[in-house]
Parts: structure tokens; C-alpha cells; sequence
């Protein structure tokens, strides 16, 4: 059933919220599940929604967005809400595997038949009955030392998410692409928690596509987490285009084993107010990871990343690259902490955080963090802040090109490094041109999804 | 074509251009030389709408209409052309997106549809083979990582794509080897034709031997202190600039 409740005072409401409501929360999840619930819902208490106070959530105060009446569905039935078969996927040169969440519950999985033997794709509680095994090794393990409160607050009310298990030497071809649909008749808090598990030599790529298809609030708190085992391959893309009324904390938490080598990239090309978690843990020698970023963002829209890459072991590497745009009063905040551990010898840790503010009112927050306990290590890091170059811009004139052609062509170039890095071919394209729609200010954001091509309800842009 | 009357022209109150006169008709070239600071690349910055530069007098016509009163990118559209003495480096937009934009831009100005991508590819390979310009070039970013000479050839290429009735080649020859320097004065010469003039702004006699101008101008100190044949860049390069200058203080 979807339940209704007023939030003014945040924890008050959240633990009565919990407290009466365990039974169905708990109802039909795996045991580990609900195993670890309660000293999450402990840990998410004492903390509570983040403020700016909270040093990691200096530049993003949750607490006002996590306010309000919301919806919560605590079943399927609920949170699909008759809503289960509308949505097909039609974009023909991007050949995915397609998998549906509605309100942060599975709702479908396209031709299932097409996957690779021994590939599981499904819903995270039915899955977790499944193979059960898999799922007592890996949940929950890689949400750190740190217990942030927005990870515990999703450990102890997430019900539901996809689960991916790519068994050991299984090369997938096609991406498999997770949409996540937020829709409904009133304002809703949504928890998601996906679980992915990459096998020795196995190799996936996963995009996640964030869409709001109805013009209410939604407030969202979905996580995922990665393990990419020994000399396996990882992709995850997050294409984050939702309406102005989203306020999303996305936690991205990937642990990696030997010789695996992982690429995340958020894109969020569209959305309220998103504060992206993304913590990669190299947990093993000989890991590569590529961290990558890009965020465009006007009107009061905000975007936060903050990336926590943990060097744990000797001989890994880490690419960083975080790229943003922000027009009108928009903000944003990035942090980048990088931890080398104390034998995490021959570590090489590159990051760079690279800024364009186009109006006097747009804001952009950028902290490096290195925190470096070994001595034999290459770490660097670079922050720029900038405007539109005015010479390029002239040359671009002298050839016939107008300022908002012109802007259009340097503002895609900004971007064009991070979309270089996606290593989907023709995810590659879509983007692109994606990206352009949204400078060009033609970017449908509530109708349909260039991604994954479906046709939403028809609602007015917010 | 061109008329420049009394044109004063200044950069953070400093007056660089001090009253130019200068008339162009079509098909004729003009070089204009000058020692270091006379006032020759401002004077192209001027022309192109560069707004670093305030014009506080005077007049420009091109073709019956005042270049003055348009947008940079509007006198590109009515024909007008600069080959930058420094190309700028843009990463990340590519030569084939760049010029497609800027051909467009200019069809969409004379009423034209816009090519088609296997229309512009035509037009592009026609004008590579034209000006000799190396093929990976054009698959490049705009001028980044090119050596000096390339950048230079490059600027030749789009004046190609852009076929422009007035172009302003502003020391394209600076810093260019002899075989570089043939390609840029083959691409320029192949393009010549009656409507079409040229401006060649350059340091050194050189060039002029590739590209034979019609009159040639000294310029010192904001102004034209001397206008004759192409024999004066001969003098000019024989005697230096020392015997304007002196001839300019008396």
C-alpha cells in the first residue's frame, strides 16, 4: 500500500515512520536484508538527514528537501500502480538489455531469454531467494567505515532494486540498461538498492537511466553496489534527466578485487537538486578505475558529486575527471577525496575538477581531499573555474558563427572530454547529441528519454 | 569595395589607429607594410569587429554598407575575411563541425538551404585538394596541436570554404618555411579572381614575391605615410623602414 506521511521534524517522523511500519517493510525481503536494518535505522537516527553543517554535506543541505507530504509505497502493487507494461524501449542503434523500476521496485525485464547463460537480471528481494548465496557474501559489505546517513537510511527502509550476477568468465555484450521511472499522482519519497555482482573475468556494462515521467516531487534515495571481482571489466553510466522538482542522492559504493578495472560516469544532464555518492574501494593490487563526471545545470538547479576513492592496496590507479556548466543561478559542489593507505605503495591517483560559470550568478564549490599515508605515490589533482574564452569566441564570429551558435559549439567542447570517456560506442553517440539538445535548450526532459527512447505522459516542462 | 575614411581607432585609451584612408576595388590586392607597432594587425582587428578595439572616428563602407554597424560574424557573412595572425586553438570542436557551422551559417544568411553532410564532405574534399591542405587536419580539433604552418595553411582552407570577396591576410607568412609560404600564396592566387580583393598584411617583402600586390602601403604610427607600386616593397626590403620614418618626422 502507498502510505502517506507529513514530514516537518525529519527524524521524529522517519523513526515513527519506521517503527510502525516495520512489519511491511520487512515483509517478503530477504533475511539479510532486515538482518541489517535495525543498526542502520540506529546509525540513520543519531546522524540524521545530512545539513550543511555535516562537512561532507557542507554545500548540500538535504534536510529542507527530505521535508513535506510524501508517498511512500511499501509493496510492488503499490508502487507500480498499474503502471507496470507502458513503457518499451525503441531507440534501435542502442541494443540493450532492458530492466524497468517503477518507484524504485522492479517492474520488468525485457527478453530475458537473450541473456547470456547464467546472467541473473531481476528484482534484488526475489533474486536474493534465489541465490541466496550470493546475496548473504555481498550485501551490504561495501558501504565503508564512514556510515553515512544517507546509505544507512536506505539499508534500513530499501525493499526493493534490481540485482545483477554475472557469473565467473561471462563476457555481456549489449549493456544492460537499468530505467528508473518515478511517476504517480502525489509527491513521493523513494528508496532503490541495487546490487551488482561481477565475477573473476567477467564483464559487464551497465547504464542507469533516471527519469520523473509525472510533474509531482519526488525525493529519492537509491544506492548501488558494485562488486567487480578479480580481472573483471565494469561500466556503469548514470544518465541522470529528471524535472526540477527531484531532489536525488545517488550512492554509487564500487569494491574492486585484483587487476578489475571500473569506469562510473554520472551524467546528469537534468535534475533538481542530485547528490551523487561515489565511493570506490581498491581493495586488492593492480586495480584501475576511471571516475568521471559531467554535470549541466541552470535555472536553481544544484549538483553536488562527491567521490571518496580509497586506495587501500599497492600498484592501483584512479582517473578522476569531473566536468561542469552552469548557467543562470545555478550551483554546484565537488569534492574529491582521494585516501592512500599507509602500504598502498605505487599508487598513482590522478583526479581534476573543470568548471564553466556562464552567468555573474552561478556557483561552483570544488574541494580536493587527498589524504596520502604512503610515500612512494603519484597523486595529482587540478581544479579550474572559468568563463567562455573570448578570443575562441571571436574566431568563431570572424568565420560567420553567432554568440549563441558560438556558445553552443565551446560549451560542447567543455564537455566533449567526459563524453569522450564512455566506452559505449553508441551510448557515445546518444549523448552526445543529448548534450547538445541541452545546450541548444531543446532538451525534452519530461516526455520522452533519448536513452532508452520511451514516451512518457505528456506533462508540462517544469 | 572597401572605403576607409579617417578611421582613429584605440585599445584602453591608447589611440593605435590615427586616421586611415583607403580604397579597394574589386580583384585588386593591397600589402600593407610597416615597421613593429604601426598599427597593422589592429587595423585587420578593426575590419574583422574585434571588440577589444574602440573606433572613436571615421568611416568604413564595404560595398555600399557600414561595416562599422555590423556584427563580427554578419561582416563574415557580407564576404569579409581575416586569416588570423595567431589561429586560435579551440579543443574539443572539430574542423568538419566548425566549418559546417560556419558555411551554413553563411548560406542561411543569403537565403540558401543549408548542405547536406555529403554535400559539405564534396565541398570540403574539393577545397582540401585545392589549398593542399593535409586530410587528417580536417579531422582534427580546430588548430589544436597544429605547428605554426599548419595553422597557417588552415586559415587558407576555410578562406577557401568561405570564398569571401574581401580577405585580410594578416602576417600569414610570419614563421612560415618557404615550402609552407608556396602553399599559402598557391591557395590565395588559385582563389583570386576579378570580384575578389585582398589585403596582405605583412613584415617582409617575401611573400610578395608569391603574391604580387596591385599598390602597397606603408603604415607608421596609426597612419598611410606612403602608397606606390609593388616596387616600394622592393625598396622597403632593400633600405628598411629608417628612411619612411625619417622622411615622416620631417
Amino acid at each position: 500500500m502507498n502510505k502517506t506521511c507529513r514530514i516537518v521534524n525529519l527524524q521524529e517522523e522517519y523513526s515513527q515512520l519506521y517503527q510502525e511500519h516495520r512489519s511491511m517493510i520487512e515483509d517478503g525481503a530477504p533475511e539479510k536484508m532486515n538482518a541489517l536494518r535495525a543498526k542502520a535505522f540506529e546509525t540513520f537516527i543519531e546522524k540524521g538527514i545530512p545539513s550543511n553543517k555535516v562537512e561532507a554535506y557542507k554545500y548540500t543541505n538535504l534536510q529542507p528537501y527530505f521535508k513535506g507530504t510524501l508517498d511512500i509505497a511499501f509493496s510492488k502493487e503499490a508502487a507500480l500502480n498499474g503502471s507496470s507494461n507502458k513503457f518499451h524501449c525503441s531507440v534501435p542503434e542502442l541494443d540493450t538489455h532492458n530492466v524497468f523500476l517503477i518507484n524504485g521496485w522492479f517492474a520488468h525485464l525485457e527478453d530475458a531469454h537473450q541473456l547470456p547463460e547464467g546472467v541473473v537480471v531481476g528484482s534484488i528481494r526475489e533474486k536474493a531467494l534465489e541465490y541466496p548465496e550470493v546475496f548473504e557474501k555481498y550485501y551490504g559489505q561495501n558501504l565503508g567505515d564512514d556510515n553515512d546517513a544517507m546509505a544507512a537510511m536506505n539499508t534500513a527502509f530499501a525493499q526493493d532494486g534490481a540485482f545483477v550476477y554475472v557469473p565467473k568468465g561471462v563476457v555481456v555484450d549489449k549493456p544492460i540498461q537499468l530505467v528508473n521511472i518515478m511517476t504517480g499522482e502525489n509527491d513521493r519519497l523513494v528508496f532503490q538498492r541495487n546490487l551488482i555482482v561481477v565475477e573473476d573475468n567477467a564483464q559487464l556494462k551497465v547504464m542507469l537511466c533516471d527519469h520523473t515521467i509525472s510533474p509531482q516531487k519526488f525525493v529519492i534515495n537509491n544506492l548501488t553496489e558494485v562488486f567487480a571481482n578479480e580481472n573483471s571489466v565494469f561500466d556503469v553510466y548514470n544518465i541522470q534527466n529528471q524535472h526540477n522538482l527531484t531532489t536525488q542522492v545517488s550512492g554509487m559504493y564500487v569494491h574492486q578485487k585484483k587487476y578489475s578495472n571500473i569506469l562510473t560516469n554520472n551524467l546528469t544532464l537534468h535534475s533538481g537538486v542530485t547528490r551523487n555518492n561515489i565511493r570506490v574501494t581498491m581493495d586488492d593490487e593492480n586495480c584501475e578505475s576511471h571516475v568521471y563526471g559531467l554535470y549541466l545545470s541552470d535555472k536553481n538547479q544544484h549538483v553536488d558529486n562527491y567521490s571518496f576513492i580509497d586506495h587501500a592496496k599497492p600498484h592501483c590507479q584512479s582517473f578522476e575527471l569531473f566536468k561542469g556548466v552552469m548557467d543562470d543561478s545555478a550551483s554546484a559542489a565537488f569534492t574529491g577525496r582521494v585516501l592512500v593507505r599507509p602500504d598502498a605503495q605505487q599508487t598513482n591517483a590522478y583526479q581534476s575538477n573543470n568548471n564553466l560559470l556562464l552567468t555573474q550568478n552561478a556557483k561552483i564549490n570544488s574541494k580536493p581531499q587527498l589524504e596520502i599515508y604512503a610515500d612512494d605515490v603519484k597523486c595529482s589533482h587540478g581544479a579550474t573555474v572559468g568563463q567562455l574564452d573570448d578570443d575562441a569566441m571571436f574566431y568563431l564570429k570572424a568565420r560567420g558563427i553567432n554568440e549563441n551558435e558560438g556558445r553552443i559549439l565551446l560549451m560542447f567542447a567543455f564537455a566533449y572530454e567526459v563524453i569522450e570517456k564512455i566506452r559505449v560506442e553508441p551510448l557515445k553517440e546518444n549523448i552526445r547529441s543529448l548534450v547538445e539538445k541541452r545546450f541548444r535548450g531543446e532538451f525534452d526532459k519530461c516526455d520522452s528519454c533519448v536513452v532508452c527512447g520511451h514516451q512518457g505522459a505528456s506533462v508540462s516542462c517544469l | 569595395m572597401l572605403v576607409i575614411k579617417d578611421l582613429h581607432a584605440k585599445i584602453d585609451d591608447k589611440e593605435i589607429l590615427r586616421g586611415i584612408n583607403l580604397e579597394i576595388k574589386p580583384g585588386e590586392v593591397h600589402a600593407i607594410m610597416g615597421p613593429n607597432g604601426s598599427g597593422k594587425s589592429t587595423l585587420s582587428s578593426v575590419l574583422a569587429g574585434n571588440e577589444k578595439f574602440e573606433v572613436n572616428e571615421g568611416s568604413v563602407s564595404f560595398n555600399g554598407k557600414d561595416l562599422l554597424d555590423l556584427a563580427p560574424e554578419d561582416r563574415a557573412r557580407e564576404g569579409l575575411f581575416l586569416s588570423f595572425q595567431y589561429p586560435v586553438e579551440i579543443p574539443g570542436v572539430s574542423m568538419v563541425n566548425f566549418m559546417r557551422t560556419a558555411v551554413n551559417e553563411h548560406r542561411k544568411y543569403r537565403e540558401e538551404e543549408p548542405y547536406s553532410a555529403s554535400e559539405f564532405l564534396k565541398l570540403m574534399r574539393e577545397k582540401k585538394k585545392l589549398v593542399e591542405i593535409d586530410s587528417n587536419l580536417t579531422n582534427r580539433s580546430v588548430n589544436e596541436g597544429f605547428s605554426g604552418g599548419e595553422k597557417k595553411k588552415n586559415e587558407i582552407f576555410q578562406m577557401a570554404m568561405l570564398e569571401p570577396k574581401l580577405a585580410i591576410l594578416d602576417e600569414t607568412d610570419s614563421g612560415l618555411d618557404i615550402d609552407a609560404l608556396r602553399v599559402v600564396a598557391n591557395g590565395v592566387n588559385k582563389l583570386k579572381s576579378p570580384e575578389r580583393s585582398t589585403i596582405v598584411i605583412t613584415h617582409y617583402q617575401r611573400l610578395l614575391d608569391h603574391i604580387v600586390p596591385d599598390y602597397v602601403h606603408v603604415l607608421y604610427k596609426g597612419r598611410i605615410v606612403k602608397s606606390a607600386g609593388k616596387e616600394l616593397a622592393l625598396e622597403l626590403e632593400e633600405k628598411g623602414y629608417d628612411w619612411i620614418k625619417k622622411e615622416f618626422e620631417d
